[in-house]
């Protein structure tokens, strides 16, 4: 039985419950008309037949989904002869790889033999079982735990208290999740993390001035060890992010400032939205901006003046990630401008300022901590910011200050390492994910801070 | 009382001397303010009329106009009009006589195949489909426009330069030739690319279509809007009415807003270690890619369903506690009426964002080439923002013109919801 099919069932169920328990409840005080006789509205009587009904076998049916995979994978396994099961751990996912493959009627690498078709059909025979089980034991699971919150329903039962009380759970459940998606980013990166540093040191990592990933395939190939120096990378990120907020500080800050103290209310009901839209472009396409358009205009303008510039520069990403985050500057630095005061430019200009004079002196250093807070958060927008640098910088990690040639970041490097073949017990693969840690650790600190000042400032004039 | 006025009276023309400085100053910041809106603007004018330059015309797809004859000797041979056998005919053969019959000068293997590469590898199976529709058209001729390859496709709409030396053309002096003939014939027909919008990926630029894309994209926020939404209403419900104010509703609320600034590709790496190689669930599908994206719409969901809430005056709880209401029935039936335009206006955001959201689905899979639609989340597929990342990719001249279509049609999709969240804010936003 398909998956969704189940759950529409399941629905249905709860449907038939909630009537069925509605119902029961009016039965036993003898109609409508003894309705004031029960404890909770009639409905209350109704959800909490229903959800009894529903969330035991959803909790059942959603485990499932999340083990059914690797639970089958390992029955697989150990079914298969002894000869195909001892080889090593790569090898056998290789071969697990296959098997699954031919169970799904997709294209295998290697040549079928009996084997791997037994342990297909294997696979197969306990995919049909397992979705039979599943349908028979959510189903009885709802029949069953419906029917016993079916029989309970009396007039005295408290069942609005017990459905909000069940309510509420899933309330403070749902809010959770915010806590346990932190520590699962924590714990998924610090990991692998861990094994990665047990290959490779973690000062060889932090400080180590080269980065070239390739591990040799046998012991005695030329460049045996691949080094993981961090160094460069994290410069090349610097240096993209340096020119992305050389464009977006001073461009979205005077913006800010004229749509918050010059503009009309009819330009600045024009052009504050349609500057929003540049947040609103999907990143993927800045970065086709940035490699089939501004990257060859560059090179072009770079030749006519005499100097050589890399198709890849890191100026091309850098100018476009600029032009991302102007909206992030603008919008923050909008509203602190607004949040100061009228009372301090009103009072500027009882002395004389001029307007500009106002902004500059009087304006500004009192949104100043404010302005600070949303460049921050910016530049951990572009620190982390992948697909543009992906498309548009390159792939050669250059410990270099020079914006037209070539650099790396962290994320070409994650994305690099991560696309295509993984192995999770290579120096290679790992790298990525100490990569990530190091990314995370550094835009946390970042927004941390930045939403530190950002609140404190807020906190200032209200 | 001398020196008094003259001290006075310099004060004054020290003012009046700076106005002058003064107001050239005041002009320059507001042209520099001035300049740095119209900066903004000129970047977004800059950046769309950039992509719809160079992706209007892949909307339209050159095809030859050819009568073809349906040869019965070669298609069904044996007469059974047996599909399966059919299918295996040289349905090339068919497509290629009458090209051959156009142009009689040109013999010899190899500039015979030459003429044929005229027509893009796809149009032998176009007529095989149109045989599958109708059985009966074998032994009959009829007049179809073929698919032309992507070159042709090129040069008929003005992208291959004719004037650069034949060495740096995609395109050679004599197909050239043979296209304008063509064209004087009025056989080179531009017809509405409906395959760009059915068809999956393909090697071929002419054969690449966004569908598959799209469906995978649609299973990716199905998946996405089911679980974000009812978990960030619930979590903004129970962090704005119901948690008590200490140090742990605090430090839920610290980490809501610092998630929402983790660099995206970072919840790609814990979709990668978690939901893929510790629950071993399938590499590419959507319903992976839809829990990355819910994992990380979920803060902006929050935050905007919570201000939604806040946004509800006082008065309407007290109201409904006042006639004796619980607190979770002031809440549900209530509060959450009128707080809902404001969040559903937070999910369609919210969903905007994950459409276009490409790194993290690159770490967990979602960047194969996959040819056939999925069905279902959970067939491998990819998505609208990733099908660009990987034609970006590829050198042909005519994927540039797809990949720019491709965010066209992505870049509509978004002003639609955006548009749309919008006109819902103006129509629902309550003053109280």
């Amino acid at each position: 039985m398909q998956f969704s099919v189940l759950i529409i069932i399941l629905l249905g169920v709860m449907a038939m419950a909630y009537h069925l328990g509605r119902r029961r409840s009016l039965a036993t005080v003898g109609g409508s008309s003894g309705v004031r006789n029960l404890h909770s509205l009639p409905a209350y009587y109704g959800f909490y037949t229903a959800l009894w009904a529903g969330l035991p076998a959803l909790l059942i049916a959603g485990l499932w989904v999340f083990f059914e995979g690797s639970l089958i994978t390992s029955m697989v396994v150990q079914s298969l002869p002894a000869a195909l099961r001892d080889v090593p751990p790569e090898r056998l996912g290789l071969l697990v790889n296959d098997i699954t493959n031919l169970a799904n009627g997709n294209i295998v690498s290697t040549q079928v033999d009996a084997e791997m078709q037994r342990a297909a059909d294997h696979m197969n025979e306990l995919r049909t079982i397992g979705q039979a089980a599943l349908a028979v034991v959510v189903l009885s699971i709802a029949l069953a735990a419906g029917s016993l919150a079916w029989r309970a329903i009396g007039p005295k039962m408290r069942a609005r208290n017990r459905v909000e009380r069940i309510v509420s759970s899933l309330l403070i459940g749902s809010s959770l999740i915010a806590i346990l998606t932190t520590v699962g980013i924590v714990l998924s990166v610090l990991f692998e993390s861990f094994r990665f540093f047990q290959k490779i040191p973690v000062t060889d990592f932090l400080f180590g001035l080269e980065w070239s990933p390739q591990v040799a395939l046998r012991a005695d190939q030329v460049g045996a060890t691949g080094a993981f120096g961090s160094v460069p990378l994290f410069a090349g990120t610097l240096l993209i992010s340096f020119i992305a907020l050389l464009v977006a500080v001073p461009i979205g800050l005077m913006a800010a400032i004229y749509l918050a103290d010059y503009a009309g209310p009819k330009l600045r009901s024009y052009a504050k939205p349609v500057l929003e839209v540049l947040a609103g472009v999907p990143t993927v396409v800045y970065g086709f901006f940035a490699a089939l358009t501004l990257a060859p205009a560059i090179r072009g303008a770079g030749e006519a003046l005499g100097m050589t510039v890399s198709s890849e520069s890191a100026l091309a990403a850098g100018l476009v990630m600029g032009i991302m985050i102007i909206p992030f500057v603008s919008s923050l630095s909008d509203d602190v401008i607004n949040a100061v005061p009228q009372s301090l430019r009103d009072a500027a200009y009882a002395l004389g300022a001029t307007r500009s004079e106002t902004i500059r002196q009087v304006v500004l250093p009192a949104a100043l901590p404010g302005i600070m807070g949303g460049v921050l958060l910016a530049a951990s927008r572009a620190i982390g910011e992948t697909m543009i640098v992906v498309m548009a910088a390159g792939l050669s990690a250059n410990l270099t200050a020079n914006p037209l040639e070539s650099v790396t970041t962290v994320t070409v490097q994650i994305v690099t390492l991560l696309v295509g073949d993984q192995e999770f017990d290579s120096a290679k693969t790992l790298a990525a994910f100490a990569l990530g840690l190091q990314l995370f650790v550094v835009t946390l600190a970042l927004n941390i801070v930045a939403l530190h000042i950002v609140r404190k400032y807020r906190e200032q004039y209200e | 009382m001398v020196d008094q006025q003259n001290t006075r009276k310099r004060t004054i023309d020290i003012v009046n001397a700076s106005l002058k400085r003064r107001y050239a100053r005041e002009r320059r910041f507001k042209a520099m303010g001035l300049g740095a809106v119209i900066l903004g603007l000129l970047f977004v004018s800059a950046l769309f009329v950039d992509i719809f330059s160079k992706g209007y015309t892949a909307f339209v797809q050159t095809h030859i106009e050819l009568e073809v004859y349906f040869d019965p000797a070669v298609i069904d041979p044996e007469g059974r009009r047996d599909l399966d056998e059919i299918s295996r005919a040289d349905f090339r053969k068919i497509a290629r006589a009458p090209l051959a019959k156009l142009f009689p000068e040109v013999t010899g293997r190899r500039d015979r195949l030459a003429l044929y590469s005229i027509l893009s590898s796809g149009a032998p199976y176009q007529l095989l489909d149109m045989v599958k529709d109708d059985i009966g058209v074998i032994g009959q001729t009829r007049t179809i426009d073929l698919i032309a390859d992507d070159d042709v496709d090129m040069l008929v709409k003005g992208h291959i330069d004719r004037d650069t030396a034949a060495a740096d053309r995609r395109v050679n002096d004599t197909m050239i030739g043979w296209i304008d003939r063509l064209e004087q014939l009025g056989l080179v027909k531009k017809k509405f690319n409906t395959r760009f919008f059915t068809n999956g990926d393909s090697r071929e630029p002419e054969l690449a279509g966004i569908g598959g894309a799209a469906a995978g994209s649609f299973y990716t926020l199905l998946v996405t809007l089911a679980l974000s939404f009812p978990i960030g209403v619930a979590a903004a419900i129970y962090l704005e009415e119901f948690a008590p104010k200490n140090r742990w509703t605090d430090l839920i609320e610290v980490n809501i807003n610092n998630l929402a600034a983790v660099p995206s590709i970072v919840f790609g790496l814990l979709g990668l270690a978690m939901f893929i190689n510790l629950f071993g669930l399938p590499r590419s599908a959507p319903l992976v890619g839809g829990l990355v994206l819910t994992l990380m719409t979920l803060p902006t969901l929050i935050i905007a369903s919570r201000a939604a809430l806040k946004s509800v005056p006082p008065s309407i709880r007290e109201a409904a506690l006042g006639v004796g209401a619980s607190k979770m029935q002031t809440v549900f039936h209530h509060v959450l009426p009128l707080a809902m335009p404001g969040m559903l206006t937070g999910t369609i955001i919210g969903m905007a964002q994950a459409l276009g959201e490409t790194a993290p689905l690159l770490m967990i899979g979602m960047v194969a080439f996959i040819v056939d639609i999925p069905g279902g989340p959970f067939d491998p597929s990819t998505v609208l923002p990733v099908q660009v990342y990987l034609w970006a990719d590829s050198p042909e001249r005519a994927f540039v013109e797809r990949t720019s279509a491709a965010i066209i049609v992505l870049l509509a999709f978004l002003i639609a919801m955006n548009t749309f969240a919008v006109i819902m804010r103006r129509r629902f936003e309550r003053r109280w």
